[in-house]
């Protein structure tokens, strides 16, 4: 059987992969530091997993400094980034001509694959259960590789770790925050963050009232994301408040939908807000627009109308 | 009600610009303190949450193959492609770009867009180049403005809105991470998926609606410009294609 653990351990492998390269990459400047974050990063994913799900095969505190390392090496700037490894544009251009849409085809493999896995497979005993969804990217993506590889004649295996290894350093620590938010999200929860927001809404809000508790809910993703530019962030402490105890425990709400629609209620927060900073004025200064709420403008409308549709279906189809 | 005090740092830090992975961190410890957690239960609550949520980074195992295809011009393939719709007006144009945006975003191709990119050496000239084919003229540097504001309102409203269909998404995993690891439930990414398909249709609906609208406002701003003899000299109007917009944009 196929357990979830092993694509754990080799995203940990590509990491640690990538880190070497980057130490030995003399054009980034700050290669050690930049290697030391990835090489520890890929190691925390073998060694979750004698801490996840609560197995106490390793002690979990080692790991938590581990974390703290990585937050400090992203935090105080120690990430940099090489000459990415790559073909110049006329070559791309002249390769693009050649293939056509050949391209798409590996593109195209690992969404498919996944979705093939995901109902097919789940109940075959070949994977571990219930984790079809995620072992089926992994093994999407590794199909991909080959035809990818097939496809483009490529016959070096380092050629797309150097390009993944290139887009990963082009994204930097920004990869790190989804898994920090939700951390954060669960410390959050432990320490009661969600219980409290929780009492205030029930003191104010209704017993009882199915669609004042979805409008406290969407509205509540929505403001939260305005304030923090970031709908991750908003979610588990929204979720801990309202989400969970009242709309899915009290109200018997469908799981997957509130808890979807949620999130996308935070993502209507996000188009209106200049806190969401990568989104809304990094475009307009890519653009070299004058007013750098152009964007926002042009989505606000959007942003509120989309609100009223999260509400609208929530409170339709969710229960 | 005093680890509330942990949301007002996550504010404040966001607030006042600070590095997010370090405004995360910080608040994290402050909340855990805050909470009455001991040094070592808040180290363990967070390497227990990392190791809980490892699935959240997952997608980084799309990189190397996205970026083999990139280096043999996948880009620049999306690029022809878009190219041959480029004989619209510069609403049903970027109409056309929402749902290109939305449709590859979720078949989890995310990074196909974006506004440094597809926008600003793609989108918006093209767009720019379709509204000044359709009124003949040069845009004044109002509408200018607005149509590249619109350009990047179609590829950040696209991808806000199509990539919670796949799967292997961040914010996807993250509530599946979340709910899993916090509730002991057991949650599929494949059904969160699904719910978001039809604030999908909505997104684009709505937001299709208003880039269309776009090219009538695009008309009657013109025209105002054109009374008031604020208009630039016309355009020569040969048969250029989209492209032409790039020495324009400049």
């Amino acid at each position: 059987m196929i357990k979830v653990e092993w694509l754990y351990w080799l995203i940990g492998l590509v990491f640690v992969v990538m880190a070497v390269q980057m130490a030995k990459d003399r054009t980034n400047p700050k290669r050690w530091t930049s290697a030391a974050f990835w090489g520890l990063l890929g190691l925390t994913f073998p060694y979750g997993t004698g801490v996840a799900g609560g197995s106490k095969a390793l002690p979990a505190e080692p790991l938590g400094v581990a974390v703290l390392a990585l937050i400090a090496l992203a935090g105080f700037n120690f990430i940099g980034k090489g000459e990415p490894v790559t073909t110049t544009q006329e070559q791309r251009e002249k390769s693009a001509a050649r293939l056509g849409n050949k391209l798409f085809i590996p593109a195209l493999t690992i969404p498919l694959v996944a979705i093939i896995c995901a109902s097919f497979l789940d109940e075959s005993g070949l994977f571990e259960t219930g984790q079809a969804t995620l072992l089926g990217l992994g093994v999407g993506c590794l199909v991909a590789l080959v035809v990818g590889m097939l496809v483009t004649g490529e016959r070096k295996v380092s050629t797309p770790i150097h390009s993944g290894r290139s887009m990963l350093e082009a994204m930097g620590s920004a990869l790190l925050l989804p898994q920090l938010l939700s951390v954060l999200g669960s410390i959050f929860a432990v320490a009661g963050v969600g219980t409290q927001v929780g009492k205030i809404t029930d003191a104010v809000l209704p017993d009882n009232s199915k669609y004042l508790a979805v409008i406290a809910y969407c509205v509540g993703m929505f403001l939260f994301t305005v304030i923090m530019g970031n709908a991750f962030a908003a979610f588990p402490v929204m979720t801990a408040a309202i989400g969970w105890p009242v709309l899915i425990q009290q109200m018997g709400g469908n799981e997957a939908a509130v808890l979807a629609i949620g999130m996308l209620a935070g993502f209507s927060g996000t188009l209106v807000t200049p806190m969401a900073a990568n989104f809304n004025i990094v475009p307009a200064t890519l653009l070299e627009l004058k007013d750098q709420y152009g964007p926002i403008k042009a989505q606000l409308p959007t942003g509120f109308a989309l609100l009223g549709c999260n509400i609208v279906i929530m409170a339709l189809f969710a229960f | 009600m005093i680890v509330l005090l942990g949301v007002l740092v996550v504010i404040l830090g966001f607030v006042t610009r600070r590095n997010p992975v370090l405004v995360v961190g910080v608040a994290g410890i402050v909340t855990g303190l805050l909470g009455k957690m001991n040094p070592l239960e808040i180290l363990a609550a967070f390497g227990t949450s990392f190791a809980d949520s490892r699935s959240v980074t997952v997608f980084a195992i799309v990189l190397p193959v996205i970026g083999l295809l990139e280096r043999y011009g996948l880009r620049e393939q999306a690029r022809t492609l878009i190219g041959k719709l480029g004989k619209l007006s510069a609403g049903r144009f970027l109409t056309a770009y929402l749902l290109v945006r939305q449709v590859t975003a979720a078949f989890g191709l995310n990074n196909l867009g974006g506004p440094a990119q597809a926008v600003r050496p793609l989108v918006a000239p093209m767009a720019e180049a379709a509204a000044e084919r359709k009124s003949g003229a040069v845009l004044p540097d109002k509408l200018r403005e607005k149509v590249r504001s619109y350009s990047a309102s179609a590829d950040t409203v696209g991808v806000f809105f199509g990539e919670d269909c796949f799967i292997a998404i961040g914010s996807i995993l993250l509530i599946t991470g979340f709910v899993n690891s916090t509730y002991h439930e057991h949650l599929e990414p494949t059904q969160l998926a699904l719910w978001a398909i039809p604030l999908a249709v909505c997104a684009f609906v709505i937001h299709g609606a208003r880039l269309l609208l776009l090219d009538k406002q695009l008309e009657r701003e013109m025209a105002l410009a054109v009374a008031e003899h604020e208009i630039p000299l016309p355009k020569q109007s040969s048969g250029e294609s989209g492209k032409s917009g790039k020495e324009t944009a400049k």
